[in-house]
């Protein structure tokens, strides 16, 4: 099998390391050779964060390049268009519609791009927009925004929904298994 | 059982199943995590050191005690412990030691992108350096054999891509290493001219001894598949070379950058028509290839800077760059910034307020160059915030006196703050020290340091009185402020630097990431008081930003510290 890449991107402190835990740990279960890379450090305190997964029959890098991503999961819009060009011609981006200025946008220093989603499907994206925030807290945690992105993605790859879950039911800490269900139920269906 | 596991927590496993006792370490990003994953196995010691010079020096008494040892750094913490490593050299070990260093090509968290293989070569030590964390883990425990049997330290090199990226890893079995008799030898410990002129020959005869090893052994690796194009390459390189090449080109893989092979490359180059060397930052192993008068293509094309991917690699071989598609609009950049409610705000905004030359340090508060507080003027390695403002104050005298401070960590001046603080007494600057007291070690993700009176595990343990520490140090001016009350701030600074003497200011509130801290009720804006004067803007929080003309408070990211409300002119942030 080629190896498929995987992109998450969003603003530190938006919970993507359990995402691409939970992703990898998903990815091993099922068989595959599994590399997951992210950046720690200077990008906690609220910067550009962005992981990469890839699976196959054996990947050998670890990071994903320009026109090469399969799926990029953002969580917030501006990190989706910023990583837009790492996208294979026929990718495809699942995005939170939420909006988080950063700082040189907070300051008047720069401005934050209107309709940059529909820019993008002009273009010919496959852009899958979704109102995360709102669904995360319809599940009992703006914090599960990760979550409900997950669950909309998932249907874009070839495993089963009962693997998900079990995925989640062994990633997530014991308190929050049942909300984050229902998270991934809303982004699932959403 | 196989587990996906990034390559720090890889080069933990591996040390501990090596039969690891000791471990000793300073955090520094991307090194940090190795140390926190052995902090999890409670059958042997572990620990955060001061700076990486005391770790290295930990690790080598348990060496010297008989016990296999280990420290972890990142590539500049290298350059602290590089006192100990030149002579370790000479002295070699009794247990087996390990020195695990990270570099950060692409400086992801780091001030500069020095590359360590050069102190393997200048300190004529062994360095292993694995490609994913399944060669960490076993590098990693073939590490402790080295050690041993060639009677050395090995240095175990990390790259960000290799310590911070997840593959799978099979681990085996803990060995089981009893700590060895101890015997009292001089002639081998005692470096002093006469024993160390006689360990000098010795190191030259072993790193020959390693060289040999080098020509077989299972770290470097050949991959005949082609007779027209040969690569030898290490570390991540490798995995780009095999992303984008496969087996369209022979391969040799360096897994040991020192001491290199001289049969081995001569062999291969005599394979092949035409002969690559791809490594990340310097030339080192093209330097080797070159002085053994082959000929290759290195950093002619690859470049000195940065992170290579399997695009460096496509593009070096004639590839098409994959097609892509880009958004038109400019997308401002999300850099990094210190939290809504972070400590070090309030201190900051009373230094730029009063045009201060600060020169900052290594931590979270390196934040305070950005804007708009744009509130340092240097950051230069730990600890030169507080030597370098002496020098300052040398070179500009009494005015700048009053104009300049150091801000300092409490972490970073437990590390190497201390002695220039020594220095501003003894040689007697008026100097102005801030040291920001957040209760943590920050940047690298909250580690316990000797001022938060808790150890690696958590548990209770001494702790440093900062105030009385500096008093000893020789400053008779000391005194704390509350870096959450600017009018306290302001009136600190202004009398210290007035001083005509050199003092201390700490400025103490932990990290507001810290569980321990609660946070207070959100504030707001109440929209008919907002003259929009935009003065609370120019803290640079990240929870206040202006809507419709107003300010607004981010009511998620607020945490109540209440310092814009200080600036409000119109009482309307409540």
């Amino acid at each position: 099998m080629k190896t498929t890449s995987v992109m998450i991107v969003g603003v530190g402190g938006q919970g993507s390391l359990l995402a691409s835990k939970l992703l990898g740990r998903l990815l091993v279960d099922e068989g595959y050779d599994v590399k997951v890379s992210e950046v720690h450090g200077m990008s906690q305190r609220g910067g550009s964060v962005v992981t990469y997964v890839r699976f196959g029959d054996k990947v050998y890098s670890p990071i994903v390049t320009e026109g090469e991503a399969d799926i990029i999961i953002a969580f917030e819009k501006l990190e989706a268009a910023r990583y837009a060009k790492y996208l294979k011609a026929d990718g495809r981006i699942v995005v939170n519609t939420q909006q988080i200025d950063p700082m040189p946008v907070i300051i008047g220093a720069a401005e934050y791009p209107a309709d940059v989603l529909e820019e993008l499907t002009a273009k010919g994206v496959q852009v899958e927009a979704l109102d995360a925030l709102s669904l995360a807290q319809q599940a009992g945690s703006a914090k599960a925004v990760n979550i409900v992105l997950m669950g909309r993605a998932a249907k874009h790859f070839n495993i089963p929904y009962e693997r998900w879950i079990a995925a989640i039911e062994n990633t997530v800490n014991p308190k929050f298994v049942e909300m984050n269900k229902i998270a991934f139920d809303l982004g699932y269906s959403a | 059982m196989k587990k996906l596991m990034i390559g720090n927590q890889a080069v933990a496993a591996g040390l501990y199943d090596g039969g690891l006792q000791v471990v000793s370490s300073y955090p520094g990003t991307p090194s940090t995590e190795i140390t926190e994953f052995l902090a999890k196995y409670d059958d042997i010691h572990s620990e955060w050191a001061p700076n990486e010079k005391v770790a290295c020096e930990v690790a080598f008494g348990a060496s010297l005690a008989g016990a296999r040892s280990a420290c972890a750094m990142k590539h500049v913490g290298l350059n602290v412990a590089a006192d100990p490593l030149f002579t370790l050299s000479y002295t070699g070990v009794t247990g087996g030691m390990v020195i695990c260093v990270a570099d950060d090509p692409a400086m992801h968290s780091s001030q500069n992108e020095q590359d360590s293989r050069h102190y393997a070569m200048a300190a004529k030590v062994p360095m292993l350096e694995p490609a994913d964390s399944a060669e960490a883990y076993a590098y990693a425990k073939a590490a402790f054999r080295l050690s041993e049997e060639y009677d050395t330290p090995v240095l175990l090199r990390m790259c960000t891509r290799i310590a911070h990226s997840q593959s799978i890893v099979e681990v085996g079995e803990r060995e089981q290493a009893p700590i060895k008799e101890y015997v009292k030898n001089p002639q081998k410990y005692i470096m002093m001219p006469g024993n160390a002129i006689k360990r000098h020959p010795v190191v030259e005869q072993r790193t020959e001894a390693l060289r040999a090893l080098a020509e077989d052994c299972a770290f470097n690796t050949v991959e005949l598949n082609s007779d027209e194009i040969g690569i030898i390459t290490s570390g991540c390189s490798y995995l780009y070379v095999k992303e984008v090449l496969g087996d369209s080109a022979s391969i040799l893989k360096i897994g040991m950058p020192y001491p290199l092979p001289v049969d081995l490359i001569k062999d291969f180059a005599a394979k092949v028509k035409k002969l690559y060397v791809i490594e990340e930052l310097d030339p080192f192993i093209e330097n080797h290839v070159r002085a053994l008068g082959l000929d290759v293509v290195g950093k002619d094309v690859f470049s000195l800077l940065g992170e290579f991917s399997q695009q460096t690699i496509a593009a070096a071989f004639g590839k098409e760059p994959n097609p892509c598609v880009a958004a038109d609009s400019a997308i401002p950049n999300r850099p990094p910034m210190m939290c809504a409610g972070c400590p070090h705000r309030g201190l900051f905004y009373t230094l730029a307020k009063n045009k201060i030359t600060a020169l900052g340090d290594i931590g979270c508060y390196t934040l305070g160059a950005v804007p708009p507080l744009n509130a340092l003027d240097s950051t230069l390695c730990m600890g030169a915030s507080v030597s370098g403002l002496h020098g300052f104050n040398l070179a500009r005298g009494a005015e700048a006196e009053k104009k300049s401070v150091a801000v300092i960590g409490d972490s970073t001046f437990m590390h190497s703050g201390m002695t220039g603080l020594v220095n501003v007494a003894y040689n007697a600057t008026n100097s102005t020290v801030i040291i920001l007291d957040n209760s943590i070690t920050g940047m690298t993700g909250h580690q316990h340091n000797p001022t938060t009176g808790y150890n690696i595990k958590g548990d209770p343990a001494a702790k440093v009185d900062l105030e009385a520490l500096c008093r000893a140090l020789g400053i008779n001016r000391v005194r704390v402020v509350d870096p959450y009350d600017l009018k306290a701030c302001d009136t600190a600074i202004k009398e210290e630097l007035a001083a005509e003497e050199p003092s201390v200011i700490i400025s103490r509130r932990p990290c507001v990431l810290l569980k321990s801290v609660k946070a207070l009720p959100p504030l707001k804006v109440e929209a008919d008081k907002c003259k929009s004067c935009k003065r609370c803007m120019t803290l640079g929080c990240p929870a206040i930003s202006m809507k419709d003309g107003k300010a607004v408070v981010d009511a998620t990211l607020c945490v109540g510290c209440g310092v814009c409300k200080q600036l409000c002119a119109f009482d309307a942030i409540v």
